[in-house]
């Protein structure tokens, strides 16, 4: 599966995901410059982690309008997924690729730590690996990650099942004191109407080697793999 | 400037000064700049050994850790304006001290930051707290280079004069390591990075002097960063090493374009011309004086290989940022500045570089004797142990401080195998075997009581807590913060504080391959405890065998490595319970310290050991509990701690020297065996399980509580202030 890592001015997480694609998940993987429109040899771009331009406007405000960013409809067209952890997150929300918007930490602080992530759709190309009702470790690390919603978006979300994650305790509870961050409804990732583009907050390549925080980020890794042999777009690219 | 200084000028110039040269001279010969109190005592320092690349004198200094790789570090203060103005106070701290390891050629892998504050009850300290914690944890954030470790400690000195030191480390391919020279007569000098404002002109000068009532008016000689640039000027910087263009860099720190011009020719026997008119500027009627002197932020000076300017441009502007040509590197001997064709300072730049050196006179202060001689056994001994214990748990110099790394980024680079909350933090070292472990440390009341021995047990400690880790301690960089050194006794702090760190850096062979000192801490008179904070940074040849220092599973065996001896004086517990500040230190055997830190090292290579934990402020109770309750699942143990000494000396007494390590019961032989190699003195005193503490001293149970209320009392001692 050949992956793509966008790379915005002041993305931090690029290495990190180029390391753990390659070097954990041993597949090609590629640094794809924002101003580049072109995707064609791409089976799945992932938007990593960092603050793009500064997030001096809003977080993911001015990537969200990027010429990379602008390409990605067409690349979803002809078949393509999406996978956005934090920044990136915060970029397809400004996008519009994924409803609603990611706001300042309801405690006013920067998070980073360990949370439990309750997966609630397993029927994603992202997470057909994993059960319903698992749950998952992966730090977060952010400023701005108290998902935001409209009452009736949110609604639309669990009635097609678009929430993916939601923070949790270790046992699969979702309470208020397992949210970090002050997410409506405890969001921590979603996906589109499609299937096609995730986002989170969480990191999951941070968690994707035993001696780094475990490895129930490379789920996430495997179920691309997965849902790419099955359907055949591997033998058909 | 004295008097004295603007004579010695006139004979070196043989005129008059103009008013721009005046302000080089003013800048670079600063304390901040030249060291002009602190140099006749660095030179004791050690600062040679097998596996230095870089001494001091460059931007950093540099270690060979094998396999190819070099690790650049370097520890700098930024206490000044963080006292002024903590949010940008400490995010400029943070963004020079990356600076001065990527213009090494280096990333930047991990940061670590020693804090000193007064009474966190305090207002006032309350706010620089925060101040402070949130300019790091924006800017390393932003930046995207992880905060991995540190200290966060208290007392009354540090309420007007808080310490803000930060430590950054970096990797770099050992023979990729770039120096700040221009070298080669002809080769254009390139301005790059953020443009030049107003902001911090007479930095340099406003951090070589005292504060007094009117201190929040120097606001205006306080930087303003930008980590979005910053990490710009990074991608930006090693792109335009990679090309191979690249002759020198230095990075526009202190005293900015007026210390980067002169400095790199001096560096290299040459001169430099530059043109004032062409640098990139945000305002605009910029006088020359002004234009050498701002401390804008995120900016560098580079010396390019003739010829190839274009490659260096490319680069630059694609992380759009300037990269403008200011000048060409000549054959010396002056720096000539022009400011719209108008030449406006020819200086000689050995006249800048050659500040003159002071040997003032120093003296141990009076009170001194009558301090030391202070017996903390005069003291009750308390009533209640469980109660004392759980107080100094709760202290905030000892409690949690996942307040504040919370805050910060301690991943990204998805290096860190260690994370903050253990003795020493270790980060891999990708596509090798190898990790780096890093710990820093210092403690200001054991160096008030007596400078040479505290210093010296700082500079054991910050390597105990690297050999806690399972690294062997590989180098020093040191940051020296005292009071005003025109005070004989706080240059006589100085000056013995200096023997003390030479003094345990031969013993350990430890070369000290850089840092920084800074003086003039005093608000109103009152001086800071003289705090040398030392940063050490141990590799590890293989990242598997690494420890923490908190227990992992019932029954275990515990035992005690090393001496005995141990003292209240300057005690962490003597301070909370008593609010006293006196008595002698615990001896000190730097020949016992490296045996024990080598026995340690060498059970965790031997895998032997589970968890390994020096035994710090509070005493060896202390350094139990926290084995019990830092781990992930609170684990209690039992101990019997030999009699002969008071209940409350024994428990609570610090010195050096002293290592808890736990051990799977069936490898309780091999270890027996091991230590005895080890000609240390260690015993068996207990084993871990169960949900409490019990502590015997000679047979009686003196403590005996639970761990969950000595975690709860750890976990929110330092929080509960910042709420």
């Amino acid at each position: 599966m050949r992956f793509g890592v966008v790379v915005f001015p002041g993305t931090w997480s690029d290495c990190d995901f180029h390391y753990v694609i390659s070097e954990v998940v041993k597949q090609p993987v590629k640094y794809v410059w924002h101003r580049d429109r072109n995707l064609a040899d791409l089976d799945c771009v992932v938007l990593p982690g960092g603050f793009s331009y500064g997030d001096y406007l809003r977080a993911g405000a001015v990537a969200g309008r990027s010429p990379v960013v602008e390409a990605l409809p067409e690349f979803l067209a002809g078949g393509g997924l999406v996978l956005g952890s934090c920044n990136g997150f915060q970029i397809l929300c400004e996008a519009g690729l994924l409803p609603g918007a990611l706001m300042r930490n309801e405690c006013l602080q920067y998070r980073c730590q360990s949370t439990s992530l309750l997966v609630e759709n397993v029927d994603t190309p992202f997470t057909r690996a994993l059960r319903p009702g698992q749950v998952l470790t992966m730090p977060i690390s952010h400023g701005e990650g108290k998902y935001h919603a409209e009452p009736e978006t949110l609604r639309a979300l669990r009635q097609r099942h678009q929430v993916v994650f939601r923070y949790a305790t270790a046992a699969g509870q979702v309470t208020r004191a397992a949210n970090p961050n002050g997410s409506a409804e405890n969001i921590a990732g979603i996906i589109n109407e499609e299937g096609t583009v995730l986002g989170l907050m969480p990191h999951p390549e941070r968690a994707a080697e035993s001696a780094i925080g475990g490895t129930d980020g490379l789920q996430i890794f495997h179920s691309l793999l997965g849902s790419l042999v099955e359907d055949g777009t591997f033998t058909k690219r | 400037m004295t008097a004295e200084e603007y004579d010695r000028i006139l004979q070196r110039l043989g005129r008059e000064p103009s008013y721009t040269e005046l302000g080089l001279f003013s800048a670079l010969w600063s304390e901040h700049c030249a060291y002009k109190h602190s140099k006749v005592f660095l030179k004791r320092l050690p600062q040679t050994g097998p596996h230095v690349l870089q001494g001091p004198g460059e931007n950093a200094g540099a270690l060979d850790i094998g396999d190819g790789w070099a690790v650049v570090f370097k520890i700098e203060s930024h206490n000044h304006p963080s006292f002024i103005e903590p949010f940008q106070g400490a995010a400029t701290g943070v963004g020079g001290i990356l600076r001065d390891i990527f213009t090494m050629g280096a990333r930047p892998i991990a940061i670590l930051d020693s804090l000193r504050f007064g009474d966190p009850n305090d207002p006032k300290t309350r706010h620089l707290i925060h101040g402070v914690v949130s300019g790091i944890s924006w800017y390393g954030n932003c930046f995207g280079c992880p905060t991995v470790g540190g200290e966060i400690a208290f007392a009354p000195e540090y309420a007007g004069n808080p310490l803000v030191n930060v430590m950054c480390v970096g990797l770099v391919r050992a023979d990729r390591i770039f120096r700040a020279r221009a070298e080669g007569v002809g080769n254009p000098v390139f301005y790059v990075g953020n443009k030049t404002g107003r902001d911090g002109i007479h930095g340099a000068t406003m951090a070589s002097a005292t504060f007094d009532e009117g201190a929040e008016a120097k606001r205006p000689t306080v930087q303003v960063g930008d980590p979005f640039t910053e990490k710009l000027l990074l991608e930006a910087c090693l792109e335009a090493m990679a090309t191979g263009a690249v002759v020198g860099i230095q990075d526009m720190g202190a005293a900015g374009l007026a210390c980067c011009t002169s400095e790199m020719p001096a560096r290299s026997g040459t001169g430099m011309t530059v043109e004032l008119a062409s640098v990139p500027q945000r305002e605009e009627g910029m006088s020359a004086y002004e234009l050498l002197l701002s401390e804008s932020q995120e900016r560098m000076l580079i010396v390019a290989e003739r010829g190839r300017e274009e490659e260096l441009r490319r680069v630059f502007a694609k992380w759009e940022l300037d990269a403008v040509q200011i000048g060409e590197v000549t054959a010396g001997p002056d720096l000539t500045v022009r400011h719209r064709g108008d030449e406006v300072a020819r200086v000689p730049v050995d006249a800048l570089a050659e500040a003159p050196k002071y040997e003032k006179p120093y003296a141990a202060p009076a009170w001194l004797k009558e301090l030391r001689a202070f017996d903390p056994l005069a003291l009750p001994a308390p009533a209640d142990y469980d109660e004392a214990l759980r107080a100094l748990m709760g202290a905030p110099a000892l409690a949690s401080k996942e307040w504040a790394y919370r805050q910060y980024d301690q991943q990204v680079g998805v290096n860190t195998l260690v994370l903050p909350g253990s003795d020493a933090t270790v980060l891999r070292v990708k596509g090798t075997r190898r990790a780096i472990a890093v710990s820093t440390d210092g403690n200001g009341r054991h160096v008030f009581l007596d400078p040479r021995r505290g210093a010296a047990m700082a500079v054991c400690e910050a390597a105990r807590n690297v050999s806690c880790a399972g690294g062997r301690p590989l180098g020093v960089t040191d940051c020296l913060n005292f009071g005003s050194p025109e005070r004989p006794e706080i240059l006589w702090q100085l000056a013995e504080a200096v023997e003390g760190l030479a003094e345990a850096c031969r013993a350990l062979e430890l070369p000290v391959v850089g840092g920084n000192v800074s003086l003039y801490n005093e608000t109103s008179g009152l001086a800071i405890l003289p705090t040398p904070v030392v940063g050490v940074v141990g590799l590890l040849e293989d990242a598997s065998q690494l420890a923490t220092q908190w227990f992992k599973a019932a029954g275990h065996r515990i035992a005690l490595l090393g001496p005995d001896a141990v003292s209240l004086g300057g005690s962490e517990y003597l301070w909370t319970r008593h609010g006293k500040q006196g008595g002698a230190l615990a001896p000190l055997d730097l020949e016992l310290e490296r045996r024990v830190q080598a026995a340690v090292r060498a059970a965790i290579g031997e895998g032997l050991v589970t968890a390994a934990h020096d035994c710090a402020e509070g005493g060896i109770a202390v350094a139990l509990a926290e084995a019990c309750v830092t781990g992930k699942t609170a684990i209690g143990c039992e101990a019997a701690l030999p009699a002969g000494m008071r209940a409350d000396l024994t428990l609570f007494g610090e010195g050096p020297s002293r290592v808890v390590v736990s051990v799977e019961g069936g490898r309780a032989r091999e270890f027996e065996a091991l230590m005895a190699e080890s000609a240390i003195p260690w015993q068996w005193i207990g084993a871990t399980g169960g949900a409490r503490l019990r502590l015997r001293v000679g047979g009686e149970m003196v403590v005996d509580v639970s761990v969950d209320h000595l975690e709860h009392a750890w976990r929110n001692g330092f929080e509960r202030h910042m709420a």
